[in-house]
């Protein structure tokens, strides 16, 4: 069948099988940064943003998305990349498998909370695992990331 | 896996009706999160995103939610919070991650009967009716027992806007785990309803524990009476979360802890 | 220092958070056929018949492979030196199957969805088989998990197939029986612990194609690039020369990728088609088809005097290593060798581990490698002798516990070509260890409980732990630097890192030691062609014995330098100073950037390419400390266990990079932490691992794990890298058997069998009460 997505703000045509994942089709179009890591919706890899919602790219259809928009790290590079240098900065990014996908979630955190507590942090990322950092480390990264951001907004 | 032949996306729900009873192995899709565990060939996939499902309203009487509104929608619903303690919204919470909430639907979830629902728990300790297109409203409690006559489709849920308190409660290994055990409590005006859930099956009103409740009123002693008699009249199972004496033993702690949380908000 | 010992980020970090196309599926071409794998649905049993006629004509199906189409070449999995000390056990297919999950068939195909059309039409009848899933029951069983004659053992590792007995290992020193006669109290206890599993992010997967040169291109998520050659050639039949293993960067390893899984699939499709094949491993291949920790069981009699001396430790190890014994010897042996040495003092220890072929899922290494098992056995052990003496846990590791400069008999009889001088464990930090988290968790207000409501009452326990830096003698690692025009250098190493940042480490190495800024180290890792020879990133080595390696390899780097210094200048090589920016006459004071000397060099003069190569093998067993502190809260009503804090002070000598060293045990801790609470192994009664999901096997989220505290200790190994040791594996050890204290220290309950959850806790809970 045929689809029709907004993938970061451009139009884009498909041609998919209405049982493909939307994990399968960006990876096959090029949106290499959208990962698989479980099947079943748990590990929260292939989060990516549908009409700005935070979602699981393995879970949903690509016919689910027919119609609608899609962000990807690829189409918030500036915004990921700012989150992402607290992570490095604290060495949680470690193996990087499940970075993408933990900083389309805490975009989306970011935008759903302006300032989130320690507890709303880890509510909003609790569908992300992680086996490599022991979390602790990403949470310090997060509040320092929050805290510089908004002390700049302030400024 | 599941593999599927068409997609459709019916622009309303009599479309998605005709399409749905055309073949057996035609599927109304709600968020798609649970049925994809299966191994089911499906013919055509009904998806009901395009029939103006999606939505949360109140008005005089009632509370109504669309069948594709999503358990991200009822956790942050500026509707629900004002209403029952937010026990709907606090039902939902703890169930896996937000990205997974924001795809999981209201429909998908009650038109399924899942055991492991958190949400049904929640909404069955309230005063809730399921609406169906063939079979018109049925109360929650009754389509829960019953499930569905004929292959129908679930329109939207209604609950009544009574001025209940309510409180939820669960028990779960790990946090990104599916309860073991689920409960469900509300209180109007001294009539109590107890839900349990994940039992692990299908959740259930504790009716024998209500009435003792309903007639001797609350009190600690009897809140403890009460969570011993839900404990005893209901049946638990035992599947890889938890066995059948455990989930009693939480039966009993969390009615018990779940009715102080709801005679809490009545001070 | 300049470079060593800082916090530097890891150099690829920013990369990877940005997406980068860098894993192995990022980089597979297009047009590979999709590879997968039928797989068993049965524990046990016999391939009667296998039809695959209707299977083959599904379009777009290249090819299907059977046992009737692989050549029946016994070998190992295992990612180990050669020769390896694992059975030599699995063939590729075969006409028995040993746990559900097992490979049948092989069937490539232009895309997914054909591939598993023609899987599901590939017809099999199984003779069913009574199938051993009772680990006790393993040794002396009548069905044989492995019937065929030809499985073998390259080394004597007590491998008995008649008794499905993979592997058996035998320790003893002094005299167990009188000893243990002579002793004033005698604990005893039976201890095991779980199958857990990894839980890398990103699953096993390989893609492979023939080069320009028709050698068998394979790149792969692996920690071992060049045991995977090797295992590659015998499985495959053709010589190593034929096959490059390129590793890009993985997602996360923890051990599951020291062993080849994946490989092998895609690579006979590629020698079949000639065309370029691709498989990925779907979470629940992973669970499985592929490996876990071993799940063990320990019955451990401890024997000490009145005053807290513990004198005798004898200790029977049992190992699940399922249907095939990859890294099953050095696991079983692993959980006592590394562990009893704790206990320096004892006057008599004895230990026999063995481990049984079972028909559940093969179990394999995992980050603490056996250790993690055994510490949890000893520690556990040692917490009950703890009360049995009325004693403090600390004060019972004050009396026996290693210390600085200390040593025993048992490092001598555990590290291969040592020899009989006595091992002194002179960067031991335990001591600090214990002192310093006994601080920080505030043991002496805490201890032992404290009660928070009437249905709510918290808990501390400990536990110390050790682990290895490499295997002396055994596995080695090899770095080469090349010194590039513009005076930059490239470090080719074939070490792995799985995320770790031990590429980072290593360039901090190298830059230390060739006197260079960081930013002029390129690395690259790793690719059998290319880079040096490593044994790969297991067994805590990346630090120790790669960065030995790379300490070598850039002393003669400096070296040459110097050498061709002196050509340049027309002295002698005393004369230079090469100082990492200038090459300098010492006589006459002249100088040449190192810049401007590697351009030199290349274009004008002398004409060379300077190429360096350092390697290294560990000689001494150099150990990394830590102690573990938990504070627990239990719910009385419910057996619900909260970890509110857990401590861990760890010597790991001096850090390269105490940034990433910090990230490596809070990491440690928190898989530690799965498999004290949450992540629950199951079968069936038919043998099916019920738990093959991350849907039913929970590690832990953020929200589990509390408040974890980190520190290092100060300390120095003179035989490290800048004096550092390992830490990567060490982290995990004391968690479980701390937290289980602290259940007991709260409770009164003692949970042996892991992990703790919740119900168990309960179900000890009531017991207790109807005592």
């Amino acid at each position: 069948m045929k689809i029709e997505m907004k993938i970061n703000g451009v139009k884009k045509y498909f041609e998919v099988s209405p049982d493909e994942y939307l994990v399968d089709t960006l990876r096959n179009n090029g949106y290499i940064s959208v990962k698989r890591g479980c099947d079943t919706g748990m590990c929260g890899v292939c989060t990516v943003h549908m009409d700005g919602k935070a979602i699981l790219s393995c879970v949903i259809l690509s016919a689910m998305a027919n119609g609608h928009e899609i962000t990807t790290i690829e189409g918030v590079r500036e915004e990921a990349k700012k989150v992402g240098e607290f992570l490095v900065s604290e060495g949680v990014e470690q193996c990087g498998y499940c970075s993408t996908g933990l900083i389309m979630n805490i975009l989306y955190l970011e935008k759903c909370i302006e300032n989130p507590t320690d507890e709303e942090i880890l509510h909003y990322l609790n569908g992300n695992l992680c086996r490599c950092t022991g979390y602790s480390g990403q949470l310090r990264a997060i509040k320092k990331y929050l805290e510089v951001k908004n002390s700049e907004s302030s400024e | 896996m599941i593999s599927i032949n068409e997609y459709a996306t019916p622009e309303s729900v009599e479309e998605a009706y005709n399409l749905l009873i055309k073949k057996r192995n035609n599927v109304v899709f709600g968020g798609g999160a649970f049925i994809r565990m299966g191994s089911k060939n499906i013919s055509t996939a009904i998806d009901l995103s395009k029939a103006n499902f999606n939505y949360i309203v109140e008005d005089e009487n009632t509370i109504n939610i669309g069948a594709m509104t999503t358990l991200g929608d009822i956790e942050h619903s500026p509707i629900l919070k004002k209403y029952f303690n937010n026990v709907l919204a606090k039902s939902v919470r703890e169930i896996v991650g937000i990205q997974l909430r924001n795809i999981v639907t209201v429909g998908g979830t009650v038109y399924s009967r899942y055991g492991f629902s958190d949400f049904i728990t929640g909404l069955l300790a309230l005063n809730t009716n399921v609406e169906l297109y063939k079979q018109g409203n049925i109360s929650l409690d009754k389509f829960l027992e019953e499930g569905s006559r004929e292959r129908d489709i679930l329109k939207s849920i209604s609950i009544m806007k009574d001025n209940r308190k309510a409180a939820f409660s669960s028990m779960r290994n790990s946090k990104g785990d599916y309860a073991i055990l689920n409960v469900a409590i509300s209180n109007l005006n001294g009539k109590y309803r107890i839900a349990v859930g994940a039992r692990p099956n299908r959740a259930v009103l504790a009716n024998k524990s209500m009435e003792y409740l309903n007639n001797n009123g609350f009190s600690q002693k009897n809140a403890v009476e009460a969570a011993k008699i839900a404990s005893e009249e209901l049946t638990f199972g035992t599947n890889s979360r938890g066995s059948n004496i455990y989930r009693k033993q939480l039966c009993y702690v969390l009615v018990k802890n779940t009715l102080m949380e709801v005679q809490g908000y009545e001070d | 220092m300049k470079v060593v010992n800082k916090p530097f980020s890891k150099i690829d970090g920013k990369g990877l958070v940005e997406g980068k196309p860098v894993y192995t599926d990022d980089l597979a071409p297009k047009d590979a056929l999709i590879v997968k794998v039928l797989r068993s649905p049965h524990a046990f049993a016999k391939i009667k018949k296998i039809d695959i006629k209707i299977a083959e004509k599904v379009p777009g199906v290249e090819c299907i492979l059977t046992y009737k189409d692989i050549d029946r070449v016994p070998f190992t999995r295992a990612g180990q030196c050669y020769p390896e000390l694992s059975p030599y056990d699995k063939f590729i297919l075969d006409e028995y199957v040993r746990h559900v999950g097992d490979e049948v068939a092989i069937v490539a195909a232009i895309n997914e969805k054909a591939a598993i059309k023609a899987m599901k039409l590939i017809k099999v009848e199984y003779e069913i088989l009574e199938p051993v899933l009772d680990l006790e029951k393993a040794d002396g069983h009548l069905s044989l998990v492995h019937p065929e004659k030809e499985i073998f053992s390259m080394a004597d590792i007590g491998f008995d197939r008649n008794r499905n007995i993979a592997c058996q290992v035998k320790l003893e020193l002094g005299d167990i029986e009188k000893t243990l006669k002579e002793c004033d109290v005698i604990v005893k206890g039976t201890y095991s612990s779980q199958a857990q599993a990894q839980g890398m992010m990103e699953t096993q997967r390989a893609f492979t194609y023939i080069d320009t040169y028709g050698r068998l291109i394979v790149v792969t998520s692996t920690q071992i690039p060049f045991h995977v050659r090797r295992i590659l050639s015998t499985a495959l039949k053709i010589p190593e020369s034929k096959i490059r293993v390129i590793k890009p960067r993985i997602g996360g390893g923890f051990g599951a990728k020291q062993t080849a899984n994946a490989e092998f699939y895609p690579a006979l499709v590629t020698l079949k088609t000639g065309k370029a094949a691709k498989i990925i491993f779907s979470r629940k291949e992973v669970f499985i088809g592929t490996n876990s920790r071993h799940a063990m069981k320990f019955n451990v009699i401890l024997g000490a005097s009145k005053d807290g001396k513990i004198k005798a430790i004898d200790m029977i190890g049992l190992s699940d290593t399922g249907a095939y014994g990859e890294h099953s010897q050095t696991t079983i042996g692993a959980a006592a060798k590394k562990v009893l040495p704790l206990y320096n003092k004892v006057e008599a220890c004895r230990y026999y581990g063995k481990a049984l072929y079972t028909n559940h899922v093969t179990a394999g290494a995992f980050r603490g490698f056996g250790v993690t098992q055994g510490t949890f056995a000893i520690e556990s052990a040692v917490n009950e002798l703890a009360v049995e003496l009325n004693m403090d846990p600390l004060e019972i590791r004050n009396i026996n516990m290693i210390k600085k400069g200390e040593t025993t008999k048992l490092l001598n009889m555990t590290t291969k070509d040592w020899g009989n001088r006595p091992m002194y464990m002179d960067s031991c930090m335990l001591e600090y260890c214990v002192s310093r988290g006994k601080e920080l968790i505030n043991w002496s207000e805490k201890y032992p409980r404290q009660k928070i409501s009437s249905t709510k009452v918290r808990g501390v326990g400990m536990a110390i732990a050790q682990q290895g830096s490499g295997l002396p003698k055994i596995d080695m690692a090899s770095a080469t630097l090349k010194l590039n025009t513009d005076g930059f250098f490239s470090l080719l190493i074939g070490a792995t890192d799985l995320g770790t940042g031990s590429d980072t480490i290593l360039a901090q190495i190298a830059a230390e030691t060739l006197g260079v800024d960081l930013d002029k180290i390129v690395v690259y890792s790793s690719d059998t062609d290319l880079t040096p020879f490593d044994s790969g990133a297991y067994a805590s080595s990346t630090t120790y014995t790669t960065g030995n390696a790379v300490i070598e390899a850039a002393k003669n780097m400096v070296d040459l330098i110097c050498e061709h210094g002196a050509k340049y200048f027309h002295v002698t090589k005393d004369d230079i100073l090469f100082d990492g920016a200038n090459i300098t006459n010492k006589v006459t004071r002249k100088f040449i950037s190192l810049g401007d000397f590697s351009k030199k060099i290349t274009y004008n003069e002398l004409f060379t390419q300077l190429v360096a190569t350092g390697s290294f093998i560990p000689e001494k067993n150099v150990t990394p400390y830590m102690a573990g502190f938990a504070e627990v809260e239990v719910d009385l009503e419910t057996g619900k266990v909260e970890v509110v804090e857990f401590v861990g002070v760890v010597d790991c000598g001096t850090p390269i990079n105490p940034k990433l060293s910090k990230i490596q045990v809070e990491g440690g801790i928190v898989t530690g932490i799965g498999l004290a609470l949450y992540e629950e192994v199951k079968y069936d009664s038919r043998g099916r691992l019920m738990t093959d999901t991350f849907m039913e096997y929970k590690l832990p989220t953020r929200k589990d794990i509390g408040k974890i505290t980190v520190e290092l200790a100060e300390g120095y190994e003179k035989t490290g890298p800048y004096g550092a040791k390992s830490i990567g594996e060490v982290v995990v050890n004391t968690v479980a058997p701390a937290i289980t204290d602290a259940i007991y220290n709260a409770t009164g309950v003692r949970v042996r069998d892991l992990p703790a959850t919740s119900e168990k806790v309960f179900l000890k809970l009531m017991e207790n009460t109807f005592k």
